[in-house]
């Protein structure tokens, strides 16, 4: 290890330099965000792209919004990093075992925002949940929340397409999985486990609770930025395109035409296309601010991301190793409807 | 000599947590016992929720994510 580099790892040991850093560093992503706009308008017009034309709306869409959704997700990612290192998987169990439902249901599912979530830990995470008293009803309100009302998705919902409807799409992502999860726990399907999961009684897990500083919190919040931006940035790219895509060329009578208000038959089929679709939701977030720019029905919009989120075949193909076929289908209709009452809903009322 | 246990299903964090087990081990000199348990019921009678999880002599370490590096170093001299 060269001497600069032991400089370096000394000095991020220190709150200060921390403190020293974060505020040069937001600073400059303040100006350098500023920029965009007009540094895209500036690339295109060098294509010698015809201005006005559609390869140009579509271009300009694409320039502008890469840099600016790839530096809106740096920074949420790197402040929900921090939020979350002040949650765990373990200690949200321990919060949520014993609890009735009901109450239970409202808790798991606002847990579910900010509690560190990936689909390849659903199994794990679902035996040790049910294993330590958490109710059926409640660990399906948690699994429901976690992927749709992600934290992540809201902040760049928020960002890009304006607070209103990251909170309407947080209020309605927030009932779909307390109702859902409440209407699962009534039915009474511990039966359908499959039967390992009823029979494992767990450990007491980790025993110690690490006691982390404000430096192990930032040092969380720059290694989900490292690994989430890591991962996630051609999904956002290729979400990024396919909402350039729509931006340039599809014509908004068309798309209106199609995914309308007018259109009832959008919602369902939103929430069917959704469904096989496995994008991560800051990759989505692109296409819906496209969608939405072109006359898209605000219900049929999120109906299509509720359902690319929330009911992904890949993660119901790792949760049949604990759940029957059957508590997988009614999973996924009591999501489905839900998801659809929140479509029809709002095309609705906002019409 | 160390009964290290490695909780995990298969992923490629997993895969990821072993080579650095292993490389520890190494940087340290001790030898270990390695196993790496992929069984959702066996890792769940460990109390974990977030893989990859890390047992040693049967105590959990660490549950979820990548771990520290110097975190590692200082469970494996524990």
């Amino acid at each position: 290890m060269s001497a600069f580099q032991t400089t370096i790892m000394q000095a991020r040991q220190s709150p200060t330099t921390w403190f020293i850093g974060l505020t040069f560093g937001i600073a400059a992503w303040f100006a350098v965000y500023r920029q965009l706009q007009p540094a895209s308008r500036w690339l295109v017009a060098q294509t010698g792209i015809k201005p006005g034309s559609h390869l140009a709306a579509s271009v300009e869409f694409f320039f502008f919004d890469t840099p600016k959704v790839l530096m809106l997700l740096t920074l949420v990612v790197f402040v929900m990093g921090v939020v979350r290192s002040f949650f765990s998987p373990e200690r949200t169990r321990a919060l949520l075992a014993g609890r009735r439902e009901g109450l239970g249901n409202i808790a798991a599912s606002a847990l579910g925002i900010v509690t560190p979530f990936c689909s390849c830990s659903a199994v794990p995470l679902f035996v040790g949940f049910v294993s330590a008293g958490v109710p059926l009803g409640v660990t399906f309100s948690f699994l429901i929340s976690a992927p749709m009302v992600n934290e992540v998705a809201l902040g760049l919902l928020f960002a890009l397409v304006g607070w209103k409807i990251a909170l309407t799409y947080l209020a309605f992502g927030l009932s779909i999985a307390i109702l859902s999860g409440w209407v699962i726990g009534r039915l009474h399907l511990e039966a359908w486990l499959e039967p390992w999961v009823r029979e494992v009684r767990s450990g007491p897990g980790l025993v110690d609770d690490q006691h982390l500083e404000w430096v192990d919190r930032f040092e969380a919040g720059w290694d989900a930025v490292k690994e989430i931006v890591g991962k996630v940035w051609y999904w956002i790219v290729a979400g990024i395109a396919a909402g350039a895509f729509i931006h340039g060329y599809v014509p908004a009578a068309m798309l209106a035409g199609i995914m309308g208000a007018g259109a009832w038959w959008s919602v369902p089929a939103a929430v069917l296309v959704g469904v096989p679709m496995y994008s991560n939701a800051a990759g989505i977030i692109p296409v819906v601010e496209a969608l939405l720019g072109k006359g898209a029905a605000l219900g049929t919009v999120l109906a299509f991301m509720m359902s690319v989120t929330a009911l992904s075949l890949p993660e119901m193909i790792i949760l049949r190793k604990v759940l029957s076929l059957k508590l997988i289908i009614v999973f996924a209709s009591v999501v489905a409807m839900g998801i659809l009452a929140v479509g029809f809903l709002f095309n609705a009322l906002f019409t | 000599m160390k009964d290290v246990k490695v909780l995990g299903p298969g992923c490629k964090r997993c895969q990821t947590v072993e080579d650095m087990v292993k490389s520890a081990a190494n940087a340290l000199g001790i030898s270990i016992a390695l196993e790496k348990v992929t069984d959702y019921a066996e890792i769940a009678r460990f109390g974990i929720v977030s893989t990859p999880g890390i047992v040693i002599d049967g105590k959990v370490v660490h549950a979820g994510g990548i771990p520290k590096e110097q975190d590692l170093l200082d469970w494996l001299q524990a």
